[in-house]
């Protein structure tokens, strides 16, 4: 039984579709990320799981139960957001205990759950605090300990770490993970960082207007990104295309654009090309190897460096191999400087191509 | 089902909400339309339904007295709009340059507004008093040739109620448009100076068009208290000399309570409700305007 | 030769050492301060002299012989015609008004504003601009009909129904005051209060009246002031036994009958704004917080 299944789900506002038959099922424990840019409906999604906004169209099951009418509150689920939402006149333990107050449960069952709450979550000194008094970390804390003492099933995440400055994010980021593996519950988690995305993740889920692109593990999105879209939001910097035409060339492939030529075997693709296909030459930044090493590889082009980029651990040339932009990893101990002109290579595996139209990615 | 789930879900907001709309559609719709029915019949001292279009407006419209009031408001109105912007501005501009004592200066400039028109009418037609009043006590200081018993003349009683009222809601125009001054990017100080343009050049060109809002805020609020002026003059002048500073609200209110004129009457306070919509049009528009580019 | 200096010296906007300009600007804001504070100097010395002094002309000077028996007569014994009771009674009538209004209406405002902000449904946003256009509609255009329906009612010219109509007069600033604040706290905290399982007037209860400390405050003063300065709805509404302070001094200062009190009538005015001034002396900078968002909003 999945936890969650989410069945032909709409949502639209007047003419406005922001969820458009959506399907998804999340296993038993599992941390599923929904990945996304702004207006994407992927918080749309999390909400509607939640039952804070109703769906137009669909069905919501929770753990074999068709909750798609029910309150939020009978669902099972805890939801921390984005501004945590801590209410700002009660205290830690009157946050974590509201629920279970409106609940009627008793006050020794309710002392009792916030008690072991604030152990997993290390509040014990704190709950007698206001959240103004609290520090980023805390607030995050008490906002779980909110959903964990109503001993839910699934947590939902709605941009959690958003809000934080960098050095913050990267800390709670591991405090969520860790409390993942602790507590073992269902987990969705809304964000636009792929960052997050990759480093939570048992699935992402990458959507789109209303849509779901790709659902499927971090690795398998980063290295088999179904479409262009995919391909382009998952990596930094991004995945570079350049413009090529597909030729039959004896027993192989070959993609052929302006100061570029990949020469492919015939069963790297799918459905058989059309000779003179118009397809995008796909390669992240990461994958070229510059200079001489680059002979002899699949892909061979010339780079012309505009500007060289110095991150502290890696280095990154901005040029162009003709008209198109590129952006390309320098290996350490390189010499290279703006203006030269470099050879570069891609292994034939680490090649994709994508319809040039549709976006589709042909290389299977 | 789904209809039923979120009706009741909806159903205390309803339930809450219900005084409100009995308000609002009850007593508040009801008793405009009321209103606007009576002013097409030929009521008298009580109404009834021989309608007869808009005769009671056509004979409203040359009433001499009514003519003199619509007049008046429009002076007063006038006056009393340009008199508190001019005012509003210049005390929101000096003080919002870094004075000390700036919360005792604002709360000087403001504390009339916290005050009824009555209490405003009552001290100022004291002040006007042409034998005792500001007249005799500039006599004695020297200064001659300034009559401020304005209130004892048909003609110049309108103006006292102006410098009353802008001594009342001066205050307000300074606060609202201070709030604009408080928002105007500090960067633009430091801009202009760079530019070489002088502080008189840059407020006159950059700031105050930035005040647009509060400064339209503000036309609209005091152009409609101005339709509405009534317990000031009753207060300080109650309409006179004779017929001296007579109002639209004041005329109506007497057509009402004295003269048992309820068609006349009707007809007045409907044209009085034009004149605030049409005030109240550019600000509703604006508002939604705004609302629609978002 | 344009004569540019080679150091620049500061200057513009916000100098800090004096210099001419300086002294223009506190000149020019404390005259004005001499202009608003004027007519209030003149009533307290008024209210302090006997007639003997005040006859003399000069509304400026400081009393001779101080007195304080204006005060006295204002408040037992003033005279609206032929009847002298004073303004204590009216005093209190605007006491017995205001109160319940006020009560009644900021509580209806905070419900309605919180029914309006968070949950949403169809006619919601009809109602609000109805409620919007009609803070603005001059009183006049209700007079007449509801002079019919509260006399129908047996409300006319008794406690409860001026008290009933303050309150309905007031609704629509007091709604639209909650909505913009309401309107302005997150959208989550509301959504936390429903995964948390509260309904309708729990959230309201436990989570958004707690947060409305200061609105509540803010629309406690408008409110307070306003309705005390009512004038209209007193003068039409209220009747012969509940007149407020508005109605009796605006009487007491325009009396036709005997040579006027001027010094009873300061002293009267003076006891009618009583309330809303130390409420606005007192209160600071919340008047001035209440005034902005009363009248940006629109």
């Amino acid at each position: 039984m999945n936890a969650i299944e989410v069945r032909g789900a709409e949502v639209s506002y007047g003419a406005h579709r922001v969820l458009s038959a959506l399907d998804l099922d999340v296993g038993q424990g599992e941390f599923l990320v929904l990945l996304g840019a702004s207006g994407c409906g992927k918080s749309t999604l999390l909400n509607a799981i939640a039952g804070l906004i109703d769906l137009s169209d669909g069905e919501i099951w929770i753990d074999g139960r068709n909750v798609t009418w029910e309150e939020p509150v009978d669902r099972k689920i805890g939801m921390v957001f984005q501004s945590y939402a801590l209410y700002p006149r009660m205290s830690v333990e009157q946050n974590m205990s509201f629920g279970l107050r409106m609940a009627r449960v008793e006050r020794a069952e309710i002392d009792r759950r916030v008690a072991r709450a604030a152990e997993i979550l290390r509040l014990g000194e704190l709950l007698k605090r206001r959240p103004a008094e609290l520090s980023g970390g805390q607030r995050q804390r008490v906002a779980i300990g909110r959903a964990l003492v109503r001993d839910v099933s699934v947590f939902l995440f709605d941009e959690p770490l958003s809000n934080l400055d960098a050095k913050l994010r990267t800390e709670l980021r591991v405090e969520i993970k860790k409390l993942h593996q602790d507590l073992g519950n269902t987990m969705i988690y809304v964000t636009h960082d792929q960052v997050e995305a990759m480093t939570l993740a048992d699935r992402i889920a990458v959507m789109r207007d209303g849509r779901i692109e790709q659902l499927a593990s971090p690795e398998e999105i980063y290295s088999r990104p179904v479409n262009r879209f995919v391909a382009g939001f998952v990596g930094s910097p991004g995945m570079n295309f350049l413009p090529a035409r597909l030729e039959r060339t004896g027993d192989g492939l070959t993609a052929k654009g302006e100061g570029v030529r990949a020469a492919l075997p015939a069963t790297a693709l799918g459905p058989a090309p059309r000779d003179g296909q118009p397809v995008k030459i796909g390669v992240r930044p990461e994958h070229f190897v510059l200079g001489a090493a680059a002979a002899g590889m699949a892909l061979a082009a010339t780079l012309e460096v505009d500007v060289i980029e110095n991150m502290g651990a890696d280095r990154y040339a901005w040029g162009h191999i003709g008209a198109c932009p590129v952006a390309a990893r320098v290996p350490l101990g390189l010499a290279l400087a703006a203006g030269e002109t470099v050879a570069v290579g891609v292994p034939g595996e680490l090649v994709a191509l994508f319809d040039a139209d549709s976006g589709v990615r042909l290389t299977s | 089902m789904p209809l039923l789930i979120r009706l009741r879900r909806i159903l205390p907001a309803l339930i809450a909400l219900s005084p409100t709309a009995v308000f609002v559609f009850g007593i508040f719709l009801g008793c405009l339309i009321w209103t606007c029915v009576i002013s097409f019949t030929s009521s008298k001292l009580l109404p009834n339904t021989d309608f007869v279009g808009f005769a009671q407006y056509a004979r409203l419209l040359t009433t001499e007295r009514w003519i003199v009031s619509v007049q008046h408001m429009a002076v007063y109105g006038v006056a009393y709009v340009v008199g508190c912007l001019v005012i509003g501005l210049l005390l929101a501009i000096f003080i919002d340059q870094k004075v000390r004592f700036e919360n005792t200066f604002r709360a000087i400039f403001l504390f009339p507004y916290a005050l009824s028109f009555i209490v405003t009418g009552a001290v100022w037609q004291w002040l006007f008093n042409p034998s005792m009043g500001l007249n005799t006590a500039l006599a004695g200081l020297g200064v001659a040739g300034l009559d401020l018993g304005l209130l004892a003349s048909p003609d110049t009683a309108v103006y006292g109620l102006v410098i009353a009222s802008i001594w009342q809601g001066a205050g307000l125009v300074m606060v609202i448009l201070l709030a604009g001054l408080r928002g105007v990017d500090p960067e633009i100080w430091k801009a202009t100076r760079v530019d070489g343009v002088s502080p008189a050049k840059t407020y006159l060109w950059i700031v105050v068009p930035e005040l647009a809002p509060g400064i339209l805020t503000s036309v609209v609020i005091l152009g409609i208290a101005a339709v509405k002026v009534y317990d000031l003059v009753v207060a300080m002048t109650q309409g006179g000399p004779g017929l001296g500073s007579e109002v639209p609200a004041k005329f109506v209110m007497s057509l009402l309570f004295e003269r048992a004129n309820v068609g006349l009457a009707t007809a007045g306070a409907t044209l009085m409700l034009l004149a605030v919509l049409c005030l109240l049009a550019p600000l509703l528009y604006l508002s939604y305007f705004r609302r629609g580019a978002r | 030769m344009s004569g540019a200096p080679s150091i620049i010296v500061p200057r513009g906007r916000r100098p800090q050492r004096l210099s001419m300009a300086r002294v223009g600007i506190y000149l020019f804001l404390l005259i004005s301060a001499a202009f608003f504070l004027l007519p209030l100097y003149v009533m307290v010395v008024t209210s302090l002299k006997d007639m003997g002094e005040i006859r003399l002309g000069n509304i400026f000077a400081l009393p001779q012989h101080l007195t304080a028996a204006p005060w006295v007569t204002a408040w037992g014994s003033a005279c609206q015609g032929l009847n002298c009771d004073g303004m204590a009674g009216a005093f209190w009538n605007s006491v017995k008004i205001t109160v319940p209004s006020v009560a009644l209406s900021v509580l209806l405002g905070a419900i309605n504003g919180y029914a309006l902000s968070f949950w949403r449904f169809r006619g919601a946003e009809f109602l609000f601009v109805v409620l919007l256009v009609g803070a603005f509609i001059p009183l006049q255009v209700f007079i007449y009909p509801l002079v019919r329906i509260t006399s129908a009612v047996g409300l006319f010219g008794t406690l409860p129904g001026v008290i009933l109509l303050h309150v309905c007069f007031s609704l629509p600033l007091m709604t639209l005051l909650f909505r913009n604040f309401y309107g302005a706290i997150p959208l989550e905290l509301f959504k936390a209060a429903r995964v948390d399982g509260a309904r309708f007037w729990s959230i309201f209860l436990y989570v958004m009246l707690p947060v409305s400390v200061p609105m509540i405050v803010v629309a406690l003063l408008i409110q307070i002031t306003g309705t005390w300065n009512d004038f209209i709805l007193g003068l039409v509404f209220a009747g012969n036994d509940n007149r407020p302070v508005t109605v009796l001094l605006n009487n007491v200062v325009n009396s036709q009958f005997g040579e006027k009190q001027y010094n009873v009538n300061m002293a009267a005015t003076i006891l009618s704004a009583l309330v809303p001034l130390v409420l606005y002396f007192v209160s600071g900078r919340w008047f001035v917080r209440g005034i902005t968002a009363g009248a940006l909003k629109g």
